[in-house]
Order: C-alpha cells, then structure tokens, then sequence
C-alpha cells in the first residue's frame, strides 16, 4: 500500500487520497485514518468524510493561519495531518458494530427481482439467497444524508442499472445498480434495481445518530419470512403544521446530479 | 414574533450560517448561496453573522410582520424595503419585495435571528437533500422573541423618525445611514472567478486546460442551490478517466461526461464521482452565487496559499466592519 498523499479541495478542504480502486483494504485505510483524525480533535477540523479510499477534512482556515509566518494554512495542516497518517495502523476494525436489517424480497416492494434474476440466470429464490447470504461493509455515506455505499455484492448479482430511471423510487427500497447494492433513505429519482423493502428507517434527522448506518458498520439483509418480521406499509414522513416551515422532508428532484456512479 | 408568508417569491428559504459536523453520514453545508451578503444582512440588525435569515431568490416574497421589528435586506436590489440598512417595520405592516433585475439572491435578516427548531444543529434549509423545505403561502416564520429584547433601542431610536417621504410604505422606518456594498457585492460580469486546479485538471487535454480559463461559460438554466452549470464548455479529458465517489465540497467544479461543468455550491453533496478539475475559491463562491442562468463567467487560475490569503484577508475586514457596524447600532 503506498503512503496517502494530500490535496488541497478548495480552500477549506482537503483530500487525503489512499488509492483508486473500491477495495475492502484501502477502505480500512481510509476508515481508519478518519478515526485517527476524529480521536485527535483538531482545532477548526469539523468534519471528516471517509469514502472509499478517501478521506475528506473540512476546516476553517482560521484556525490554521500562523501568527509568525506566512505558512498558509493549507500547508500547515496538511504537515500535521502527514504525521498523524504515518502513525495510523491500519487494519479492518473487528469491532464495528453489526446491523441486521429485515427485507421483504420481490413483489410489490422488489418489483425488479425478476429482472436480477434473468440477467444472473439465477432464480429469485437464489437472488435473495445470495443477497441474504454475505456481510456487507458500509464503505462510505453519501449522494443523500443517510445513503449507505456497502461493499460485498457478490458479482453474481452485479447488474448494469435501468435504461430508464425511476422518477420515485421509495424510501427503504433495497437496490441493486452496478457492482453496488444499498437501500434508500428518502423517495428519490433512481436507475438502481429494486429488488426488496425494509421499513427500518434509514436516516431521520430527530434522532440521535440520524444515520441507521455508519461507515465500517457491517450489514447483513435478512428476508422477513425468516426473521419473523412483518413489513408496515411505506410510511410517509410525519410533518407538524407548526414546525414544518423549517421540518418538512420534501425531497425533490436533484436536477444536478453529482455522481454517475450512485444511482 | 412571527413573519407570515402571504406569497413565498421564486424560493425563499431560512438559511443560517450552514450545518456542520454531519457531512461522514452524507449531510451537506448547506446554509446561504452569498454568505456574506447573508451575515451583513444580520450584522446591521445586530446579529450574529451566523443567525438564521431568510434567502430569496429570483423574485421577492410578500410578508407580513406581526410585531414591531428591525430587518436588513442586503444582496440582489430589490424594490420594497430600503437596503443595506437597519429599517424598523411596524406590527401588522405588509412588505411585498419586488423581482431582481441583476443577480439572483437577497437576505432579509430581522433583529433576533429566524428561531424554530434546530434540524442537526442548523435551521439551512438542505432542499435538494430533504431537510427542510422552501418557505410556502401560509408559513409562520418564528423570530427568537428572547433576543429580541436586546434590539428594543435600535428599534425605538429608528421609530422616533418620520418614515421615509420615498417610501411607498409609510410603515417602515429606515435609518439615515447604510453600508456601501462596494467592497462586499459585486455583479460585475467581467471580473473572473478565481479557481485553484482540481486532482484531475491535468488530465483535461491542452485545449481544454486553456479553454478553462479563456473562455466565457454561460451558467445554465438548470442551476439551482446544489449546483451552477456551466454551458458551452465542451472540456474533454485526454483520456477517459475512472474516478471512484469520493469526498467534494461547495465550490468544487466536477467534469460530468457532457464537457459541460458542475460547480457544486451550497447544496453540495458531500462525496461525487466525476472528475475534480477545479474549485471555485470561498472568496468568490458569493460572485458567483449571484450569477443567474443565461449570466457569463470567465475563470481565472490561483494557488491554494494566494487563495487562502484573500479568504483570511475578506474573514478580517468582515470582523473589522462587525465591530463598526456595532458601534454604529449602539
């Protein structure tokens, strides 16, 4: 593995880069590194986004302007934060909290199981074998609060995503697109196949931690016929009348969408 | 207090100084397009820079103030209220603000800040993200009525005038001095917008590195607070390149397989997977914002250092025009 190298992303950004491929090793990488810089509680650092072989810092470059040079501030953290990743031991954190989460497979909820299923040769049944069978790793978060990129699909399951994208897709549908599978925290527009529905509920900001997931948490699908759970109907998001001026979830169309690679 | 919302213009929204601290689970900033018109609108009602305003876009909405209050309007002119100013407004008085000519954002700051409640530590409306949502016909904007009692001299000092001859409402009570914008907004379609390069712009070919910062790009119609898209810039890579999701941040201008850029702006997403070839430097994020669909923009290329230079310089004079503009509401 080659040492991480630093770029600026702007100028109240940087990017600590580990490699260019999704890969379970520079993941652990970039997971850790993240936990190093959040142990360390730099001053002006506020937030830290493991991807996945990345790790992004925002800062106030403020709080990293010296008082007796003209070092920028930049180059004065970047310093700091090669020392701190030199010391970084990495490795797959074992004691990443588990998460199991019940699935309606097919029917009304995975209305694409069966199109998964002829493009794996495989029947439904096996689909949802295969999905059901694996850990999965939540590499990253990211293109909606609360979205989780998990690694582990099996490539018997990999599948190109739609020709024609959904407008709506949702909330709590659980995809396949590409070589990724994940599940949906909000009614979104989307390309992804979907092959089942959990009524968890993925992402609320009310709650603490709003994220059901987390980076480096393990996930494993369980279908509801085995686990014994019963699947509600799709909830709506409750808004208060009074509050939902700044409260309501309207998810709209993201005309701009920034990543190919998501759904 | 609250400001009732008769009609709610092109998009109005609460916008605060942005949200922080969640950006790992995939929560963006969010917070004002123009920061700093944003934080000069709350400055002159005596807030912190950072409190809760309203952001309008485009065209202005119509509100009603159930409380004698002290407002700022700042950003793209508007008609309807004087700007750049402290004005106290009379219980019951309706504003109607008018369309904008130029420029594309305006804040409306009133004493006390926006209150309501806190939506992961911020009131920023993340539209685009689904936390929270434009303001709509019939909203009840709550204003922090405990702060407010703070503002009580401003406001009476500014009702102890006549109301102003010029203005159509007789209701509103502008104080007989505001701040030259000169220095804090600027439209001025020729000045370029510095950019620092991107991981991948040396992976653009030659012309398309040239053309970055020669060309006028047009922003297009399809902007919105998430993004500003650049049109007829056909920039190609010399290669085609495999970028994996990865972290970026307002300002970043992201290379999708069309040539045509995306700058990322308030709304940013917090990780993408096109190809980083620059990023719009904090200082100028504002110049931007203001520009509208159809507006040109040239770019201009900057280091990270000179760029941070300009960042810390506009971050000082902004602490520096706080404290006058405090002396001045004492």
């Amino acid at each position: 593995m080659n040492p991480p190298r630093i770029d600026a992303l702007g100028d109240r950004a940087l990017l600590i880069h580990c490699g260019d491929a999704i890969d379970a090793t520079l993941n652990a990488q970039a997971l850790a590194i993240a936990r190093a810089i959040q142990s360390a509680n730099l001053a002006g650092v506020h937030d830290i986004v493991p991807a996945y072989a990345s790790v992004c810092v925002r800062y106030d470059p403020l709080a990293w302007a010296g008082t007796t040079d003209t070092q920028a501030p930049f180059a004065r953290l970047a310093e700091h934060l090669n020392a701190l990743v030199d010391n970084v031991a990495s490795g797959i954190e074992d004691e990443a909290d588990r998460i199991e989460i019940p699935v309606a497979y097919g029917g009304e909820a995975g209305p694409d199981l069966g199109d998964v299923a002829t493009h794996a040769g495989l029947s439904p049944a096996a689909v949802i074998d295969l999905h059901a069978s694996v850990e999965y790793r939540v590499a990253m978060l990211g293109f909606t609060p609360g979205f989780a990129y998990l690694l582990g699909l099996v490539p018997a399951l990999h599948c190109p995503r739609r020709a024609t994208p959904r407008t709506r897709v949702p909330a709590g549908s659980v995809a396949i697109g590409g070589a990724q599978t994940g599940v949906s925290p909000f009614d979104t527009p989307g390309g992804w196949h979907l092959i089942g529905r959990t009524d968890l509920k993925l992402f609320d900001p009310t709650r603490d931690p709003p994220a059901l997931l987390e980076p480096g948490m393990r996930v494993r699908f369980v279908p509801v016929e085995r686990s014994g759970a019963r699947l509600r109907e799709v909830e709506t998001p409750a808004t208060d009348p009074s509050t939902s001026a700044l409260r309501a979830c309207a998810q709209g169309e993201r005309n701009l969408q920034a990543d190919p690679e998501t759904k | 207090m609250s400001i009732h919302v008769l009609a709610p213009g092109w998009q109005t929204s609460v916008q605060d100084g942005g949200r922080r601290g969640f950006a790992a689970l995939g929560v963006g900033a969010s917070g004002a397009m123009d920061d700093v018109s944003q934080r000069l609108a709350n400055l002159l009602v005596g807030n912190a820079g950072d409190a809760a305003a309203l952001e309008i876009t485009l065209r202005g909405p119509r509100l009603r103030f159930d409380a004698d209050c002290v407002v700022a309007l700042t950003g793209a002119a508007l008609a309807g209220l004087p700007m750049w100013r402290p004005v106290a407004v009379r219980a019951g008085t309706e504003v109607a603000l008018g369309t904008m000519a130029r420029g594309a954002y305006a804040y409306l700051a009133v004493a006390g800040g926006i209150g309501g409640e806190l939506l992961l530590r911020s009131r920023s409306a993340d539209i685009g993200g689904g936390l929270g949502r434009a303001l709509a016909v019939g909203d009840e904007v709550p204003v922090m009525d405990d702060v407010r009692e703070l503002h009580q001299k401003t406001l009476h000092h500014l009702l102890a005038r006549r109301p102003d001859g010029n203005a159509d409402n007789r209701d509103v009570f502008p104080a007989n001095w505001s701040l030259n914008p000169k220095s804090w907004f600027d439209l001025d379609p020729h000045k370029p917008i510095d950019v620092i390069e991107g991981t991948h712009f040396t992976q653009l070919t030659d012309a398309s590195r040239r053309r970055l910062f020669d060309a006028p790009f047009r922003i297009g119609g399809d902007s919105s607070r998430m993004g500003l898209r650049l049109r007829d810039a056909h920039l190609e890579l010399a290669q085609s390149l495999e970028v994996i999701s990865g972290g970026v941040v307002p300002g970043t201008m992201q290379l999708p397989p069309s040539g045509d850029p995306i700058v990322l702006m308030a709304e940013a997403p917090t990780c993408g997977g096109y190809p980083r070839i620059g990023h719009v430097v904090a200082a100028d994020l504002p110049r931007l914002a203001q520009r509208r669909p159809g507006d040109s923009v040239r770019f201009a290329p900057v280091t990270v250092d000179t760029a941070q230079t300009r960042f810390l310089e506009r971050e000082r004079a902004l602490v520096s025009l706080a404290r006058t503009i405090k002396d001045r509401l004492q």
